[in-house]
């Protein structure tokens, strides 16, 4: 039997005084495969060419369009309206900047944390291109992949507790980004270096350990992991620090 | 209006964009980047499968060099090629892939020793080299005479272009991401920048540049099923036809992709092939052995895409109620493979397919992929018809892929033409004191705003913008797909005639303060149809088969009359875009012949008159 859907979606226009926050009903009948990038193609299409919402690669690789779906950041074009009860509520992620209705502004938040954790590899070295590529261990290669594959969708950010309380905390996503650069050979910063960045309570030690980045991450990061791992080495830092001076 | 000053505008931030502006950024120019969406959510990032470069460090990749990599390609292009360009860039995509290691791409790396690979559904063993251990690696591609094809996994886009927008991070290039370039201002001569609308406000900015690159991408969206991101809607290729001096090369050349999915047209990767995947009938039956003996899986995109259309015209596809496909196995290559080195596709079928690869087969036929056309530049990447404007990427038709692309070589082309480009850029600063004129930026400004009044208006009609795109997209899968003919064409190309004529007519039945997402599609489709015509007539008046082109009334591919390029121009005031053509290659260091795959159907060229020359030597 097929569904109608109702959906609830977060409505407001930041660029126009008259404009409230509120909640918009929307009826759809469901069909076979259908995601919730088909659907909000057809509201948008067929019931109100005004709704606001973000969509590039619909295939789960570029991160434009998480939103929170029932309560849970999550990615739009991989959701499934077969795994959704009948009702689906769906709001802006939180903690960016609002641009209208479902889309936030997720490019400026990354681009300066970007730029305030310098997330490009560091390195002394000239490139040479006479010279053959240095030599890596696939395996290690492997690893620096792994930790590489964050779309910044944003999702980390709005399921953290930390991230909603205080603006300046870097997230889950600055501390795996670094983790990528710290077992990165490449890149010869120094601890001392890497604890100047992360190592306070804007970074590593802000987090409450709540565990939700980790929870709604779409790529599946073990962001976790990197977080205990950049804590240890960095709580190593401090300790040490704190012997010396 | 707000007006920004920079020395170079780059419209487009993916890899193309974002490699030319390191390179602006590095020699001290002021360098800003337009972008859609965020620079590192562009096109670029879905490239799964990987770029080509003849490192030959993988021992399946032994004897590899430029040389072979310039043959490939050239044969690839069905001798569409200008082999200058083709050249330049075999020559260079080496370092460039060892420059992107040195900025930190993750690439595969050779282990040494024993391992095995899948060909075509059998197993082999190989032994790589221990003096290779620790080099990049390369995956087999189709259409190439060796693995050359280097890769992370099978992210390769993403972890390109997201080690590219770092160094552009690092090196201060500015990112004005949301932003879409409307307009070229221009005098007929010169190109001094673009307006731009900005897409979270919804006002006009004037960006007044001394030298301006389009870096756009493709335009896949004038189909209804491409692999093509929902930006991929051509805006670098239209704003540059609108100003009716600047020519499209090519338009008619467009890739097909054996592997898009059913229904939801994303791609999985030729590395699924490369890799050892096949392809089956309805009666799970692999045929392509039987079409192409010697290359099988791995013939050109375009020869696999017509095998596979060709088997189902023959009632041998699976019936869906999408459609006919086939299948594409790799199940053979066994979960470690499938969940790290072709976790992408993984994800892909079981997240929208509903199907574990490991022990399913996957639903596939031949979707719009890439434009091999594109904005005709010269080797230079400088723009026929306005000095200070350049074009690199999928955007520009420089021309390396002629009338069809190689997989791995368009991510390739990407960054080797930024750096070939830049460099150009740069030199055209150095050597340059560029006036600007006020009364261009004013012309250009007042169009556009004239536009946008009209559409808020209805001043011309009441036409609905997403209507007019959608029987677009529909004309093109119909009369201008993989098989053409004189009949369709015709049709296509009367039809298109009629939407444009409505598109001129076309009035937003919404109104919004800020960004209008209604005005901004309205905004597109009257580009969308200029491109759209230029392929369909271009391909109605080629009256010939070559690469991705084929004429089902013209099976041969014509040296004697077709080896050239189409020009195709829109002017003020002509409802049909105007043809003209040029010699593909100044050069032939490879003169024409036959691909090693696919039918031979040539009629042949005087060579006589063909330049042809011997290998440059180094
Ligand atoms: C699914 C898929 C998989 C692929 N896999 C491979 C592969 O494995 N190997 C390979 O070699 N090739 C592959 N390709 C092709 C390759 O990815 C593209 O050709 C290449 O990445 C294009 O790069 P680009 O920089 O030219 O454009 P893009 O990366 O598409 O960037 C275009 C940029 O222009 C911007 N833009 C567009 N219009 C405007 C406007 N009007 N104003 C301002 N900005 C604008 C966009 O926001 C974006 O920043 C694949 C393509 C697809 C679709």
């Amino acid at each position: 039997m097929s569904r109608t859907l109702t959906f609830e979606i977060f409505r407001y226009n930041p660029m126009d005084p008259d404009s409230k926050p509120h909640m918009q009903t929307y009826e759809l009948d469901e069909y076979d495969s259908m995601t919730l990038f088909i659907a909000l193609n057809r509201i948008r299409e067929e019931q109100d060419p005004t709704l606001q919402f973000d969509f590039c690669c619909r295939a789960g690789i570029c991160g434009a369009c998480a939103m929170v779906i029932n309560g849970r950041p999550g990615l739009a074009c991989t959701t499934q309206t077969v795994k959704l009860p009948k009702k689906i509520t769906l709001h802006p992620l939180p903690v960016f900047k609002l641009i209208g209705d479902l889309s936030v502004d997720t490019g400026t938040w990354f681009q300066n944390v970007n730029e305030k954790i310098e997330s490009w590899i560091h390195t002394q070295k000239e490139f040479d291109p006479k010279a053959i590529e240095e030599r890596m261990e696939n395996a290690l290669a492997n690893e620096i992949f792994e930790l590489d594959r964050c779309i910044q969708c944003g999702c980390c950010i709005a399921a953290c507790g930390t991230a909603r309380m205080r603006e300046d905390f870097l997230g889950a996503y600055s501390i795996n980004r670094l983790a990528r650069f710290y077992i990165d050979p490449r890149d010869e910063r120094s601890d001392q270096e890497f604890y100047d960045i992360i190592g306070s309570d804007q970074g590593v030690f802000g987090c409450l350990g709540l565990l939700g980045c980790e929870d709604v991450c779409p790529k599946e990061i073990p962001l976790i992991d990197q977080l205990g791992m950049m804590r240890r080495k960095m709580a190593l830092r401090s300790l040490r620090q704190g012997k010396c001076s | 209006m707000e007006i920004i000053y920079t020395d170079v505008l780059c419209i487009g931030a993916g890899l193309a964009g974002e490699r030319v502006a390191i390179e602006a950024a590095s020699a001290g120019f002021e360098t800003i980047c337009l972008s859609i969406v965020p620079p590192r959510r562009s096109h670029s990032a879905a490239a799964q499968g990987g770029m080509q470069a003849s490192l030959g460090n993988s021992v399946m990749g032994e004897g590899d060099n430029s040389d072979v990599h310039f043959e490939d390609t050239v044969k690839g292009s069905d001798w569409g090629a200008d082999q200058e360009v083709a050249r330049i860039f075999a020559d260079t995509a080496p370092i460039v892939m060892r420059e992107l290691a040195h900025w930190g791409v993750p690439w595969n790396r050779v282990e040494a020793g024993k391992d095995f690979y899948f060909k075509g559904g059998k197993k082999f063993e190989k032994e790589e080299k221990k003096e290779k251990h620790g080099l990049i690696t390369a995956r087999a591609f189709g259409g190439t005479a060796k693995w050359r094809t280097c890769y992370t996994a099978d992210g390769t886009g993403h972890a390109v272009l997201y080690t590219v927008d770092n160094k552009a991070t690092e090196m201060g290039v500015k990112m004005h991401d949301r932003t879409q370039a409307e307009i070229l201002i221009h005098d007929g001569v010169n190109c001094y920048g673009a307006v731009a609308r900005c897409l979270k406000t919804g006002k006009l900015r004037a960006y007044i540049a001394k030298a301006t690159l389009i870096a756009t991408g493709g335009y896949g969206r004038i189909y209804k099923a491409t692999t093509n991101a929902v930006i991929c809607d051509g805006g670098g290729q239209a704003i540059c036809l609108d100003t009716g001096i600047i020519p499209m090369g090519n338009p008619e050349a467009v890739q097909f992709h054996p592997t898009g999915t059913v229904p939801t047209d994303i791609l999985v990767t030729e590395g699924c092939r490369g890799d050892g995947g096949t392809l089956l009938d309805v009666n799970e039956y692999r045929f392509m052995p039987d079409y192409e003996p010697d290359k099988q899986e791995l013939a050109s995109r375009d020869v696999v895409s017509r095998r596979m259309t060709q088997h189902m015209n023959k009632g041998l596809g699976v019936k869906s109620p999408y459609g006919d496909h086939l299948w594409l196995d790799i199940r053979h290559l066994g979960e470690k493979h499938i969940t790290t080195k072709l976790r992408e596709v993984y994800d892909i079928c079981t997240q929208f397919l509903g199907v574990n690869p490991i022990t399913g087969l996957i639903p596939v036929r031949p979707t719009q992929h890439y434009s091999m056309g594109g904005i005709r530049t010269d080797k230079d990447g400088a723009v026929y018809g306005l000095k200070g404007l350049f074009a690199a990427g999928e955007a520009a038709c420089w021309d390396m892929h002629g009338f069809n692309r190689l997989g791995g070589n368009s991510l390739a082309e990407t960054v080797v033409a930024g750096k070939v480009i830049g460099e150009k850029v740069v030199e055209f600063l150095k050597g340059t004191e560029v006036k600007f004129s006020t009364s261009s930026i004013d012309d250009a400004v007042s169009k556009i705003q004239e536009r946008i009044k009209n559409l808020e208006n209805g001043k011309n009609g009441n036409e609905n913008a997403l209507d007019i795109r959608n029987a677009m997209q529909e004309i093109m899968m119909q009369d201008v797909g993989i098989f053409r003919n004189e009949k369709d064409l015709k049709d296509g190309v009367d039809k298109l005639l009629v939407l444009a004529d409505r598109a001129k007519r076309i009035k937003l039945h919404s109104s919004v303060k800020g960004c209008n997402p209604e005005m901004t599609l309205a905004l597109r489709v009257p580009g969308m149809l200029k491109l759209a015509l230029c392929t369909a007539y271009g391909a109605l008046m080629r009256t010939e088969s070559r690469g991705a082109h084929t004429r089902e009334d013209y099976p041969e591919r014509n040296d004697r009359d077709w080896l050239n390029r189409t020009l195709a121009y829109c002017e003020e005031g002509k409802d049909l875009p105007v043809l003209k053509y040029e010699d593909p290659t100044p050069v032939y260091e490879l003169p024409p012949g036959h691909r090693g795959y696919g039918e031979d159907l040539t009629i042949p060229a005087d060579m006589s008159k063909l330049n042809i020359i011997k290998k440059p030597s180094n």
